[in-house]
């Protein structure tokens, strides 16, 4: 336990003083919330006609929006949509952390002495996981608030603004947002345990991991359904995935391979 | 506690086909300042990582404090401490945040006054919240090597400690190696350098992919050389020459000039009868003194493989 705390505050003294990550760690995702709030606040204000409100046919069924007049439905739907947002925000940053901690800090020389130590593989991998993914996960939390303040002020009735704290919102925030960023800090930490160079290790993060939240996501909005059980099927299928690949990033780890690949 | 410090046996690496470290056999005392000499590429890295747990050997065995090398290995990190090739410090992070990370990392009780002792040992007390990034190479070096004696190892790995400073900052950490002989601790120290050996180890192992020889300095000398004294005539003459040849204790002679080196086996004894045997024959003695070889000639004649060079006179 000590081990990994000791990681974690390293890493994270190491982010303070690295101000662009920082910087992008905090305003991406208040950049990203301005999204639904701005949309939140239009569909307040538009009219609505008949002709969106059949296109819309089909999320009407959802028994969410059951009772609410047409406004209503049109603004919390289209709000809704935007969960999406919050699910993809914290996983930019974090999988550019995570794919350049195990690679940078071997061309920075600093991982021999640190594999010298009585440390442990998993204890310094969930130290540099737990490290990347707590900051983004407690600001996707914290814009979800932000979003909720201008939800209420927004919001044209109680029955909009309680849509965005129904269970599958919470469902999503709580549990969802998470494990999916442990998903995606994981292959991070994989590439970058398999890599040779930071930079390429980043973008192969960033290219491996968004395809792979696309489907995921894009999966789910088929679906559609938006329910409560959706989500909890996709968070406990997640959940193992998670498993598995904090696994799979213990075993690949190979230290003498990492240390000696490149001479 | 187990006998030898550091223990190795038949220890072996290849990489691929590459034969980095071939059947290395040697055990070092408790205590003891063991100098590692060979040129790059030798294997002196490979082999400290080996017994530092970060590489496997590929065959033989090695332990360290007794514990077995792919076995022990969470013990053996814990009895260890090792100075990397590059030191390897957190740039960002100031140099007292350096320490104390790898201070808790290793499970250091009194992490603020370890790394307060040794920021002061090595002087960076001054400087110790500033970027590691912003110190000179002589002073990171001292930092990594404060930071591989936090929790106070009983055997530290020196890899090559001074190869990349300047003369002035290479005589500081030279110094302050001095200072650790005597504290109990074993110490392996690899290096190229052959004043370094010299001053700062008890014993020395001439290594270039295997072992080539191990001994004292002053032993390794004298196995190769033997003892040889040096006598310079006013004139040579080939008369002088086979005059001395005659005596039965001369083991070897060779001249050049007016100036023979020759090898005996009691010089005390018998290098009077050397001079009175000049003196009979005629020759003027111009001075006598024992040839003292530079450990560069030993070590460039073992790891050359070539035969004894002449030394010089002092
Ligand atoms: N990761 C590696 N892959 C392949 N060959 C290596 C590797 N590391 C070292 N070697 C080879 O092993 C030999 C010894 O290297 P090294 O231990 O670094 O020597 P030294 O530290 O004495 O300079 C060299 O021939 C080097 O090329
Ligand atoms: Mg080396």
């Amino acid at each position: 336990m000590k081990q990994i705390h000791t990681i974690i505050g390293k890493e994270w003294t190491d982010m303070v003083h690295n101000k662009l990550v920082l910087y992008l760690l905090i305003l991406l995702p208040l950049l990203m919330t301005a999204l639904p709030v701005a949309l939140l606040y239009f569909m307040g204000k538009a009219p609505v006609n008949q002709q969106d409100m059949e296109e819309m046919g089909r999320l009407l069924a959802n028994p969410i929006f059951g009772g609410m007049s047409p406004a209503e439905t049109m603004q919390s739907a289209m709000a809704s949509t935007m969960l999406i947002l919050f699910l993809m925000m914290p996983l930019a940053v974090p999988v550019t952390i995570a794919a350049y901690s195990i690679v940078g800090e071997k061309v920075e020389h600093s991982l021999e002495p640190l594999l010298a130590t009585p440390i442990t593989t998993t204890q310094l991998l969930l130290g540099k996981s737990i490290a990347a993914s707590a900051p983004a996960i407690v600001i996707t939390w914290f814009c979800y608030v932000v979003f909720l303040i201008f939800a209420r002020l927004f919001s044209v009735s109680d029955r909009v603004f309680n849509t965005f704290v129904n269970p599958m919102w919470l469902i999503a925030m709580l549990l969802l947002v998470p494990l999916l960023t442990i998903m995606a800090v994981s292959v991070g930490i994989i590439i970058s345990s398999r890599s040779t160079d930071p930079r390429a290790a980043e973008q192969l993060g960033a290219l491996v991991v968004f395809p792979l939240m696309a489907f995921f996501l894009g999966t789910m909005a088929g679906f559609i359904l938006l329910n409560t059980t959706t989500f909890l099927l996709t968070s406990a299928i997640v959940a193992l995935l998670d498993v598995g690949l904090v696994y799979a990033g213990v075993a690949l780890f190979q230290r003498e391979t990492i240390l000696t690949r490149w001479k | 506690m187990a006998e030898f410090a550091l223990e190795m046996r038949n220890l072996t690496k290849r990489f691929g086909n590459n034969l980095a470290v071939d059947g290395v056999n040697l055990a070092i005392l408790h205590g003891e300042v063991f100098g590692f000499l060979g040129p790059n590429g030798a294997g002196k890295t490979t082999t400290v990582r080996m017994l530092a747990c970060l590489i496997a050997p590929s065959s033989g065995e090695a332990r360290v404090n007794g514990h077995k090398v792919g076995v022990d290995d969470m013990q053996i990190r814990r009895e260890v401490g090792i100075l990397t090739e590059t030191p390897g410090l957190y740039e960002r992070l100031s140099a007292r945040l350096n320490l104390e990370i790898y201070a808790k990392l290793y499970g250091v009780k009194d992490v603020a006054g370890q790394v307060e002792r040794y920021l002061r040992l090595l002087e960076l007390w001054d400087r110790r919240n500033d970027n590691a990034g912003t110190f000179s190479k002589g002073m990171r070096q001292k930092l990594a090597i404060a930071r591989a004696l936090l929790h106070e190892p009983p055997v530290l790995f020196l890899d090559e400690p001074t190869a990349a400073l300047d003369p002035s900052a290479a005589k500081t950490v030279r110094d302050f190696i001095e200072t650790l002989r005597g504290e109990g601790r074993t110490i392996f120290l690899c290096t190229h350098n052959l004043d370094e050996a010299e001053r700062l180890c008890d014993r020395i192992a001439v290594f270039r992919q295997r072992l080539i020889a191990v001994d004292t300095p002053d032993a390794l000398r004298r196995q190769l050389f033997g003892r040889q004294v040096a006598v310079r005539l006013r004139t040579a003459n080939p008369a002088f020459e086979q005059a001395v040849r005659g005596l039965d204790f001369v083991q070897s002679l060779s001249a050049q000039d007016s100036e023979m080196q020759i090898q005996l086996t009691d010089p005390e004894a018998q290098t009077p009868l050397i001079v009175r045997r000049l003196v009979e024959a005629g020759a003027d003695v111009q001075y006598v003194a024992e040839v003292k070889h530079s450990l560069e000639d030993v070590y460039l004649s073992l790891v050359n493989g070539g035969s004894a060079q002449r030394g010089g006179v002092q």
